[in-house]
């Protein structure tokens, strides 16, 4: 699972990064995404990987750790979420008004020439 | 200040943008009375904070103890980021009321208030993770300040400034997870305090998380080659946001100074001095990139945005020891130049206002060579005082640091003065005209600012070794976290 998860990773940051660097904001944007996906999977695998297990603690104190999920990612995941889902909707939006105002999608808000 | 009065910086404005955003959305005036009266709080509060600085007083987000919940921590060093932000939000606020620069667009006054919350919480928390969030909460208020009034210059730069923000905070979040595997805590004194516990083969793992904040603090902060993004933004945002966003690169200096003294403290078992070493390099460039860029820019904005690039270096240059005097001197020069540069922004908002090639009001050629000589690090000012604090704590490498502040401020004296005599010397016999009363408020406030700072220079510097003090003796705030204890 480590293998799959820590390539899955890999895979999604080398791809953000890739678009990122390309000339069409709606590829930027897409970039940004996957490279959003790929720290969000990073963060939530920083707590150790489990299966089946629950993040709360049984009645009755501490348990088996290893019978136990890490909750802290998880919610530090959750606003890692909800943060880059609002910067990308800002960002959209910034996108949308540049084409309305350039007449282009190009980030340098204009045709290369020749 | 103590008690549950540490947050009131966060929440009042946050509160205020709220209101601003419910109830004056079509009212300015009511939109500016209740910005000016939370900013105007905000300065009464940095002031009594900074009076009453003594021992780190802790808050506890929800009375939860630390490490386990959110805290915000108050010292001499978050009381002077306050005061240093709420001056000058206080400043550039009315220069934007009286020049009429709020109107140009909706929610200027909220997005105004968001950003002030974001800066303040970022120089309260702490914590890691929460200052991720205060980052976020400044970035997003400044994408919407930064495209504020329009225009297709301004969305094409609004894009570079946004995509590499985002990169930013995802490198932000791949250094605090990175943190958070091998710690298993982000409040910083609990870091502060593992770090030294651990053990010797997670030590790697460390230094990459502490190189990674380094990166993500040098993109704040422009330090070269993280700087690519300010010229370019700074020149394209409205005057009196770029006034602002002069103190936006100090969050950078801030982080690096709270995690160099803090968490990373130098000489470490874990991370040793890779902090100091990689900045110190990093700070010289910077201050090379940012005086050739000077010379080479045409527009008085992009010359301003160079001339902050140029100051960030030397702020650096002095932080990189963490040394006493060293870090003194950064946080002198630190004020200095957010004052300076909000003074060159504001004039540079004046320049452009106006049409092309008109001729300019005798009084704005004044106070554009009152901001070059701050810029420039000339006296009288307080900029040359700052520079004179830098060299004395870098006599040690004196050759390498001595040139490049030196050589830094002569090509800004050159590049400065070739944009000002641009401008301003014209062979036209059009009556000269002048300046409004309105549009003398902040860049007269400013420069009594900084004529004041050079006056009271000495007590300043000893209010500032006193805050040094502090942040060299960690032990004080991981005593105020009183780590572990139920409340």
């Amino acid at each position: 699972m480590e293998i799959v998860l820590s390539a899955a990773i890999g895979i999604l940051a080398a791809s953000g990064i890739w678009l990122l660097l390309r000339p069409r904001t709606f590829q930027v944007i897409v970039g940004l995404c996957l490279l959003s996906y790929a720290v969000n999977l990073f963060i939530f695998s920083m707590g150790r990987l489990t299966v089946g297990v629950p993040p709360i603690m049984p009645q009755g104190g501490f348990v088996n750790p290893t019978l136990y999920a890490d909750p802290l990612p998880q919610a530090l995941v959750l606003t890692a979420i909800v943060i880059s889902f609002a910067t990308t909707a800002l960002f959209l939006v910034v996108i949308i008004a540049s084409r309305g105002l350039t007449g282009t999608d190009h980030v340098d808000g204009k045709e290369r020439e020749g | 200040m103590t008690g549950d009065w540490i947050i009131a910086p966060v929440v009042l404005p946050a509160a205020l943008a709220g209101l601003a955003l419910l109830f004056a959305r079509r009212n300015l005036g009511l939109a500016r009375g209740i910005s000016l009266a939370g900013t105007g709080a905000l300065l009464a509060l940095a002031i009594w904070a900074v009076a009453t600085t003594g021992d780190p007083q802790v808050y506890r987000l929800g009375n939860w103890p630390a490490p386990f919940g959110i805290v915000l921590v108050l010292d001499g060093l978050s009381a002077l980021m306050l005061l240093l932000t709420a001056g000058l939000a206080l400043t550039v606020l009315v220069q934007a009321v009286t020049t009429g620069r709020d109107r140009k667009g909706p929610h200027f006054h909220a997005l105004w208030l968001f950003q002030v919350m974001g800066l303040n919480g970022a120089f309260l928390t702490g914590d890691a993770f929460n200052l991720f969030v205060f980052f976020e909460v400044l970035l997003i208020a400044s994408y919407g300040l930064m495209v504020h009034g329009g225009g297709a210059g301004r969305y094409r730069a609004g894009i570079a400034y946004i995509a590499v923000n985002l990169v930013g905070s995802t490198l932000f979040l791949f250094a605090l997870a990175t943190v958070y595997a091998v710690m298993g805590t982000l409040n910083m004194a609990d870091l502060a305090v593992k770090l030294a516990e651990l053990p010797p083969g997670d030590q790697a793992l460390m230094r990459l998380a502490a190189v990674l904040l380094l990166m993500v603090f040098a993109v704040k902060g422009a330090l070269v080659p993280l700087q690519v993004w300010l010229p370019g933004t700074y020149a394209n945002a409205p005057g009196v946001v770029a006034a602002l966003f002069a103190v936006m690169t100090k969050v950078g200096a801030y982080a690096a100074i709270r995690f160099g003294t803090l968490v990373f403290p130098p000489g470490n078992a874990a991370t040793g001095n890779i902090l100091s070493d990689l900045i110190l390099p990093a700070a010289v460039l910077t201050m090379a990139v940012g005086g050739l860029g000077v010379l080479a820019s045409r527009g008085v904005a992009r010359v301003a945005g160079y001339a902050a690039i140029a100051s960030m270096g030397t702020a650096f240059v002095a932080i990189a020891g963490f040394t006493a005097p060293g870090l003194g001197a950064a946080l002198y020069y630190i004020a200095h130049s957010t004052f300076a540069g909000a003074l060159l922004f504001l004039v540079s908002d004046l320049v452009t206002a106006r049409k092309r090639g008109a001729r300019l009001p005798g009084g704005l050629a004044a106070l554009f060579l009152v901001a070059a000589v701050a810029v420039a690090g000339l006296p009288p000012l307080s900029g040359f005082v700052g520079k004179l604090f830098v060299m004395q704590a870098t006599a040690d490498h004196a050759a390498l640091i001595w040139s490049a502040v030196l050589g830094t401020s002569f090509l800004l004296v050159l590049g400065l003065s070739r944009c000002g005599s641009r401008l301003f010397w014209k062979a036209d016999d059009a009556p000269a005209p002048r300046l409004s009363a309105g549009e003398l408020v902040g860049p007269l406030w400013l420069t009594a600012t900084l004529v004041g700072m050079t006056v009271w220079a000495a007590p300043i510097r000893a209010h500032l070794d006193g805050i040094v003090a502090g942040l060299l003796n960690p032990a004080a705030i991981i005593a105020a976290n009183t780590l572990g204890a139920v409340p």
